[in-house]
């Protein structure tokens, strides 16, 4: 039962053509084009309010949009017929606030979508999870609840707890920005072993030293729009777009 | 030993005319305290379930998508908690009862399908649950939206995600407002009184009827009943709320 019988993984893996997304009578993202290969990863960066977190909120439908069309591996994200699982199975993401469930513990809200979404066997599921959260680097602290983890151990479990489904695509978004400085490291280097390994990833990031290091390519957006984007070096040293030069010089 | 403890309270009658423990020394009044508590246990016990259940249904159908399901829970809900439980008793026994189909196990008599027992189950079952609905939904706005947007985008359907993380947390925030509650509706299964419902306050009222000088006694069986009934609520509604704790989480 293949829904996505036309693609092939040398056509881009997310594909959006001029998405077009409003709240209301705002218009957040206004006609929003760009292409990721599998494997690729690519880093969004622009000002607060430039609709970055909202862009790829659209890839997995948490929102809707008005017009232009989002695919993932040739499937349209937004078919009413979609089925939301299918999507979800192959896109996982990552938030700010880690969004972990308080009441489970490290292990079980990594084994819980596996279970009750995906019916799989708890020994093979359980088995996975520990995997898992070894390769987040959080051994021995399977039986914590989140309440007992730092900032950065929840994201770390939350980045399990996402990789758990085994999505084809991961979506970060802007996962370090409720850190404390010393715990965004540890999260930035598990990130950076998932791209590392060919994990298709979106990232919504501001840790512009980050990007440049982890990122095939990089977007700049603003006022929903991608005003420039280009490979991080060229991006980084020799933008074009005023707006971008301007971003630039004030973050770095 | 028995026979002893009956002389005890027989004498004491005699001695003190107001004081007359019929039911320490008459069997078939110790019986009638005996089936009024249990009787009273029995719908404390069902209804508390009950209207738990109508409690979580409630709050999920009021987090529906349908307009209409949504003014359904709320009239429910203004129904039953703006009028007293006194009057719905009357009026599900009195009123609806006349539109229950009967049946009939010898040929002359009717019985409804739906005793006076029944009734009061069903009753002060949506009572209490109507105030469930509230303080659960109290609970359910607490679980922030984002921890429901993880599971959504986990691929958790709508109704796993109220079964698996929003019912559970929000349980835990409602459990105070739940403990009270339920201490009044155990408290207030003394009014299915009203439709001759045989539970303690209605079995009491039947002992000091027939035994004047049994109506201390009697009043005093009733306090000390009701104050252990609901301690035991009480105290296991506590016992839950430490269970239901998390490590690092809320107070």
């Amino acid at each position: 039962m293949s829904n996505t019988p036309t693609w092939t993984p040398d056509q881009p893996i997310i594909s959006l053509k001029d998405v077009r997304k409003s709240f209301g009578d705002l218009e957040v993202l206004k006609g929003v084009s760009l292409d990721v290969m599998k494997g690729e990863v690519i880093c969004i960066i622009g000002p607060s309010g430039s609709g970055k977190s909202t862009l790829i909120r659209c890839v997995n439908a948490l929102n809707d949009i008005q017009a232009g069309s989002i695919t993932v591996e040739g499937q349209e994200v937004h078919d009413p017929d979609l089925d939301k699982l299918e999507l979800r199975k192959k896109v996982g993401m990552v938030f700010q606030q880690y969004n972990l469930f308080p009441h489970k513990t490290a292990l079980e809200n990594v084994m819980m979508a596996p279970l009750k979404v995906l019916k799989q066997g708890k020994a093979d599921v359980e088995e996975r999870a520990m995997k898992l959260l070894a390769k987040v680097r959080l051994q021995g602290k399977e039986n914590s609840y989140p309440g007992e983890l730092s900032g950065g151990q929840q994201q770390r479990v939350a980045i399990a707890r996402s990789l758990a489904m085994n999505p084809d695509v991961m979506l970060f978004d802007e996962v370090t920005a409720a850190l404390d400085p010393e715990t965004v490291k540890e999260v930035l280097l598990t990130i950076k072993e998932l791209a590392a390994e060919g994990m298709t990833c979106i990232l919504v990031t501001h840790e512009m030293g980050f990007a440049r290091e982890v990122a095939d390519h990089i977007y700049f957006t603003d006022r929903g729009v991608i005003v420039e984007h280009g490979p991080p070096d060229t991006f980084f040293d020799a933008a074009q777009d005023p707006r971008t030069k301007e971003f630039l010089s004030q973050i770095l | 030993m028995i026979e002893a403890v009956r002389e005890f309270f027989r004498e004491m009658a005699a001695d003190y005319p107001t004081w007359n423990f019929v039911f320490f020394y008459e069997q078939t009044q110790w019986e009638k305290v005996v089936s009024g508590l249990w009787m009273t246990v029995q719908l404390s016990v069902i209804c508390v379930i009950l209207s738990l259940v109508i409690g979580v249904i409630g709050a999920g159908m009021q987090g529906a998508r349908s307009p209409v399901v949504r003014a359904v829970v709320s009239g429910y809900i203004q129904f039953f908690r703006n009028t007293p439980p006194f009057v719905q008793l009357l009026f599900f026994y009195f009123a609806l009862g006349q539109f229950t189909p009967t049946y009939s196990p010898d040929g002359w008599l009717e019985i409804p399908i739906i005793s006076n027992v029944g009734w009061a189950i069903i009753s002060l079952s949506f009572f209490a649950g109507a105030f469930n609905v509230e303080i659960f939904r109290a609970g359910v706005e607490a679980v922030p939206k984002s921890t429901q947007e993880a599971a959504e985008a986990l691929g958790y359907t709508r109704l796993q995600i109220f079964g698996y993380v929003v019912m559970p947390l929000a349980l835990r925030v409602s459990i105070p407002a739940l403990n009270n509650n339920l201490v009044n509706l155990v408290k207030t299964t003394t009014q299915a009184f009203v439709i001759a419902v045989p539970e303690l306050l209605y079995e009491s009222v039947t002992i000091w009827n027939d035994f004047p000088s049994a109506q201390n006694p009697m009043m005093t069986v009733l306090f000390f009943a009701y104050l252990g009934l609901v301690g035991i609520v009480v105290m296991s509604m506590n016992k839950w709320e430490r269970t239901m704790r998390i490590p690092g989480y809320g107070g």
